[in-house]
C-alpha cells in the first residue's frame, strides 16, 4: 500500500537560490551545487590580511594558476560534508572490519617475520608523510579560492590524518609501540628517509596553494600509493604470504583510486582553460616528479632491493600516462 | 622484535598520542620560522606546544562514524520535512523574518569560520592543536551546507531567501556579521582563536543557538530544529577548544596576558554587537517567544559569562572592558535596532512590522523599566501613522558605525535619550562610531579599519544613489522581499496554503 504523504500541492514561487539559478537555470539545485557554489564570500571583502596586507583575503592571485571562475573545478564525485562522510563511514566500517579479522585470527602473528618487518619498515613511517599531506591539504583548503576546489581538500586533509592513523594502527598491530618509535625514528634518521622527509618539507613551505596541490596531490600521492600499495603491498608482500597487510591497508587503496580521479580532474580542466595554465602546470609538474620518483626509489628499494628502479621506472610511465590525460604535456 | 610478547593494552589517551600527536616531528631541511611563517607574527609566546591538551581525544574513524549517524539523521528529517510541506507548520510566516537574517547574515559567517580554522589548522605549530582546529574546520562547513540545505525548502515558497549569497556580500546589515569574520580572519592565528574559537563559539555562542534553536521549536520549525539538534555535539567540541586555547596561551608564559587580554576587549564587544541582530529577533521576530534577549543575557552573558571571567581570573583576565556598558544596553538595544529595521525596512530582504497591543505588553512585562517609557510611545505613533495611510519610512541613509558596522541607532549608556555618536579624526578623515567599544576598537588599529567596506557610501559610489539599481544590485526584489509583513506576499500565500492544508478544500 503507498500512502501519499504529500497532502497538499503547492507550486513553489522559485526553484533555487539566484546565484544557482543564474550558473544553472531555474530548476531544482542538487545538494553540492546548493552546499558549493558561490559559498565563498566574492566581493566587498572588509580588509586585508594584516599577515600579508599584500593579498586580499580570498585572493586568486596568490597562486600562478589563472582560471575565469574557480567553481569550474567541481567535484566530480560531488562530494559536499554529507556525502563524503557517509562514503566514508561505509569505508571505515570495512576497515574496521579487515582490522578486526586480522586481529582476532592472529594474521599478523602468522606472518613471516621478514615479511612483517617488510611491512613494518617500509609503511609505517609512511604515517609521517601523511602528516605531511594532512598539512597540505588543509592549506590549500584555508588559502586556496571557490568552495568546489577547497572544499574537497579539507575532506583530503582529513582523509590524509585518518591515513596517518591506519598506518599508525598498522605499526600497532603488527608491532607494537615500538613499531611506532623505531617508524619515527626511521623518517628523521634513515638515510632511505630522508629525500621523502626533505620533499614534504619543502612542499610544507610552499604558499601557492595550486603548486602545492601538484606537488601533493598529483605529483607526491600518484607515484607513492602505486608503489607502495600497488607494487609492494599487493604485488610483492601479498602473493608471499602477507596478505594481511593488504587488509589492513584496503583504504589506502580503495582511497587512492577514489581520489585520483577527482585530482585529475583540478588538473585537466585548470589545463583545458589556457596555454598558460598548461605551461605552468607542465613545469611544476616536471620539477616534483623528479624530486619524487627520487625520494621514492630507495623507500621502495626497502622493500624490492635491487628491482626498485625497475618498479620506479614502470610507475613513472604510469604517471606520465596519467598526466598527458589531463592535457599537460611534459 | 619479538611478536609473541602480549601487545601492551594502550589507554585511550596514550592512544590518542600515538595516532595523533605522534605523527608530527621536528623540521630539519626547513627552518620552523619558513613552516609556520605567523606563529611568532602577534607577539604571542609558545614554549612548549606538547602542553597542549587536547579537548576531544577523537580519531579520524570515530569521527567519520557519529558524524555520518548525525547526517543521516539530518537528512532524513529535512527531508521529509520538505515532503510534508513542513513550512506550513509554523506558527505564522512572521517568523521566517528570523531565517532570513540567518541565512543572510550568519550562515556565511559559518563558512568564514570553516575558512579561517582550515588556516589555523595549518598555521599552528602542534599537531593537538591542528587536529582540532582542522576538525573544527570541517565541522563548519558542515553547518554552512547543512543550514543552505535547511533552508531551501523555505526558499521555494517564501520570498527573501533567494539572494542571500548576494545580500552576504552587498547588502548593508549583513555587512555586520561579514565584517565580525573578515575581521578575525585578516588577524593572526591566535587573534582567530581568540575572535572565533573563544568570543565567538564559547562566550557568546549559547546567546546565538540557544535562543534561536528554541525559538525555532517553540515555532514549529522543523528543519532548523534538526540543525540545531545536530550541531549541538559539534558545538559543545568548538567551545572546548575555545576555552582550551585561551587557557593554553595563558600558561604558557605570563607575557600573553595583556595581548590576550587586548582581544577579549575588543571581541568581546564585536561580537556583542553582532548579537543585536539576534536581540531583535528573539524580542520581536519569533510569534511565539522563548524568552527576552534580556532574559538571555542575564543567563548566559551575566551568569555564565561572569563565573567563567571568575575562572579565568585566576590567570589575571578582568571581564571585557564593554562589560558594563553590554549590561547597560540590554533593556534598550533589541527595540533600538528593531526600530532601525523598521524604519529602513525598504532596504531589507526581510519584514518587519508594527508589533501588536498583545507583543507590546509581552515586551512590557520583559522590560519593565524602558518599554512603556522609550519605545511603546514610539511604535504607537508609527503605529497612528500607519493607520492614516502614512507608513513611517526613512528613505535618508543611516549612518554606519566605522568598526561594528550597525547604524548608529543606539543611545548613551546612561541617557537613553540620546545618541551615542563618536568620531575619531585618522589622517584628515572623520570616523563614525556608535560606542566607546567601536571607537576604542578601531584606534587600537586604525589602519586596519580604516579598510571597511561601508555599505552606504558604497551605494552613492556605485549607484549613484540610485535606490531602485541598488536594490537591483543587491538582488532585492521591492514589494516582495522587503517592506511591512502586513500586506506581504508572505503573509498572503501562508494564509492560503495552511488553509488549504487545513481545510477540505
Amino acid at each position: 500500500m503507498q500512502i501519499d504523504l504529500r497532502t497538499v500541492t503547492i507550486d513553489p514561487q522559485r526553484n533555487t537560490f539566484d546565484h544557482l539559478a543564474r550558473r544553472f537555470g531555474d530548476k531544482p539545485a542538487s545538494r553540492y551545487q546548493e552546499g558549493s557554489y558561490d559559498i565563498q564570500a566574492a566581493e566587498n571583502l572588509h580588509y586585508r590580511p594584516t599577515w600579508d596586507p599584500e593579498q586580499a583575503l580570498y585572493d586568486t592571485s596568490i597562486t600562478r594558476i589563472v582560471l575565469q571562475d574557480w567553481y569550474v573545478l567541481k567535484d566530480p564525485r560531488q562530494y559536499y560534508y554529507s556525502t563524503y562522510t557517509l562514503a566514508r563511514a561505509r569505508q571505515q566500517e570495512t576497515a574496521e572490519a579487515n582490522f578486526g579479522f586480522v586481529e582476532s585470527r592472529g594474521l599478523g602473528d602468522a606472518m613471516a617475520e621478514e615479511l612483517r618487518d617488510a611491512a613494518l619498515r617500509v609503511l609505517v613511517p609512511l604515517r609521517h608523510a601523511a602528516w605531511g599531506a594532512n598539512q597540505n591539504n588543509a592549506f590549500i583548503c584555508g588559502y586556496g579560492y571557490g568552495t568546489a576546489f577547497t572544499q574537497p581538500c579539507m575532506y583530503h586533509a582529513m582523509d590524509n590524518l585518518g591515513i596517518a592513523q591506519y598506518l599508525s594502527r598498522l605499526g600497532l598491530l603488527l608491532g607494537d609501540t615500538e613499531a611506532l618509535d623505531a617508524a619515527k625514528q626511521a623518517w628523521t634518521e634513515d638515510r632511505s628517509w630522508q629525500p621523502l622527509r626533505r620533499y614534504v618539507e619543502d612542499s610544507m613551505a610552499l604558499r601557492d596553494p595550486f603548486e602545492l596541490f601538484v606537488a601533493q596531490n598529483l605529483v607526491l600521492d600518484g607515484l607513492l600509493y602505486p608503489l607502495v600499495y600497488g607494487r609492494i603491498v599487493d604485488d610483492e608482500l601479498s602473493p608471499r604470504g602477507a596478505s594481511a597487510v593488504a587488509m589492513l591497508t584496503q583504504f589506502m587503496s580503495d582511497w587512492f583510486d577514489e581520489t585520483r580521479k577527482w585530482v585529475d580532474s583540478v588538473v585537466k580542466t585548470a589545463a583545458a582553460e589556457s596555454d598558460g595554465n598548461r605551461a605552468v602546470l607542465a613545469e611544476w609538474i616536471h620539477d616534483w616528479r623528479e624530486r619524487a620518483a627520487a625520494a621514492l626509489l630507495p623507500i621502495v628499494e626497502l622493500a624490492l632491493g635491487a628491482r626498485a628502479d625497475e618498479a620506479v621506472a614502470e610507475q613513472l610511465t604510469a604517471f606520465d600516462a596519467r598526466v598527458a590525460k589531463t592535457g599537460v604535456t611534459l | 622484535m619479538d611478536m609473541k610478547v602480549q601487545k601492551k593494552k594502550l589507554g585511550m589517551k596514550e592512544r590518542y598520542r600515538a595516532l595523533t600527536r605522534d605523527l608530527g616531528w621536528e623540521p630539519s631541511y626547513r627552518t620552523k620560522d619558513e613552516l609556520y611563517p605567523y606563529v611568532k607574527y602577534e607577539g604571542i609566546r609558545i614554549h612548549d606546544w606538547e602542553k597542549w591538551e587536547d579537548p576531544f581525544r577523537l580519531t579520524m574513524d570515530a569521527y567519520w562514524k557519529y558524524q555520518a549517524e548525525k547526517e543521516r539523521k539530518f537528512y532524513a528529517i529535512i527531508d521529509a520535512h520538505a515532503q510534508n510541506n513542513g513550512h506550513l507548520h509554523i506558527t505564522d510566516a512572521r517568523y521566517l523574518s528570523a531565517l532570513k537574517i540567518f541565512l543572510q547574515a550568519i550562515s556565511p559567517g559559518e563558512y568564514c569560520a570553516h575558512k579561517g580554522f582550515a588556516r589555523v589548522g595549518r598555521e599552528f605549530a602542534g599537531v593537538g592543536t591542528q587536529v582540532a582546529c582542522q576538525m573544527q574546520a570541517i565541522d563548519e562547513i558542515r553547518h554552512a551546507q547543512t543550514q543552505i540545505h535547511a533552508m531551501s525548502n523555505y526558499n521555494r515558497y517564501y520570498d527573501g531567501f533567494h539572494a542571500f549569497a548576494d545580500a552576504r556580500d552587498r547588502i548593508w546589515y549583513t555587512s555586520v556579521a561579514r565584517s565580525f569574520f573578515d575581521d578575525a580572519m585578516s588577524a593572526g592565528p591566535f587573534e582567530f582563536m581568540i575572535a572565533i574559537g573563544f568570543s565567538f563559539e564559547y562566550v557568546l555562542t549559547n546567546l546565538l543557538f540557544v535562543p534561536f534553536m528554541s525559538g525555532a521549536a517553540y515555532n514549529g520549525d522543523m528543519a532548523t530544529v534538526t540543525f540545531g539538534f545536530s550541531a549541538q555535539s559539534d558545538e559543545a567540541r568548538h567551545m572546548t577548544l575555545g576555552l582550551e586555547c585561551i587557557k593554553f596561551m595563558l600558561e604558557q608564559d605570563p607575557e600573553n596576558l595583556p595581548i590576550v587580554q587586548a582581544w577579549i576587549d575588543k571581541w568581546f564587544w564585536r561580537g556583542f554587537r553582532v548579537l543585536g541582530l539576534v536581540s531583535t529577533m528573539m524580542d520581536y521576530m519569533l510569534p511565539k517567544r522563548v524568552m527576552s534577549w534580556r532574559e538571555a543575557f542575564e543567563i548566559y552573558g551575566i551568569e555564565n559569562g561572569g563565573a567563567l571571567f571568575r575562572d579565568l581570573a585566576r590567570y589575571g583576565i578582568r571581564p571585557p572592558k564593554g562589560w558594563e556598558d553590554a549590561g547597560k544596553a540590554i533593556d534598550h538595544m533589541s527595540h533600538q535596532l528593531m526600530l532601525g529595521l523598521y524604519q529602513w525596512s525598504f532596504g531589507t530582504a526581510f519584514h518587519s512590522w508594527i508589533p501588536s497591543d498583545e507583543d507590546m505588553d509581552w515586551l512590557s512585562a520583559k522590560y519593565p523599566t524602558t518599554f512603556d517609557k522609550y519605545y511603546r510611545p514610539r511604535w504607537n505613533h508609527i503605529k497612528k501613522l500607519a493607520a492614516e495611510g502614512k507608513q513611517y519610512k526613512n528613505f535618508g541613509l543611516a549612518k554606519l558605525c566605522q568598526c561594528c558596522q550597525l547604524p548608529t541607532v543606539f543611545t548613551e549608556p546612561d541617557d537613553p535619550t540620546l545618541i551615542c555618536h563618536r568620531e575619531t579624526v585618522y589622517k584628515g578623515e572623520t570616523y563614525h562610531f556608535c560606542s566607546d567599544g567601536c571607537q576604542s576598537v578601531f584606534e587600537d588599529e586604525p589602519e586596519k579599519y580604516i579598510q571597511a567596506w561601508l555599505p552606504m557610501p558604497a551605494l552613492f559610489r556605485e549607484q549613484q544613489g540610485d535606490i531602485a539599481a541598488w536594490m537591483d544590485w543587491v538582488s532585492l526584489r521591492d514589494g516582495f522581499d522587503n517592506g511591512d509583513y502586513d500586506g506581504s506576499r508572505d503573509q498572503k500565500h501562508f494564509k492560503e496554503w495552511r488553509e488549504i492544508a487545513t481545510s477540505n478544500r
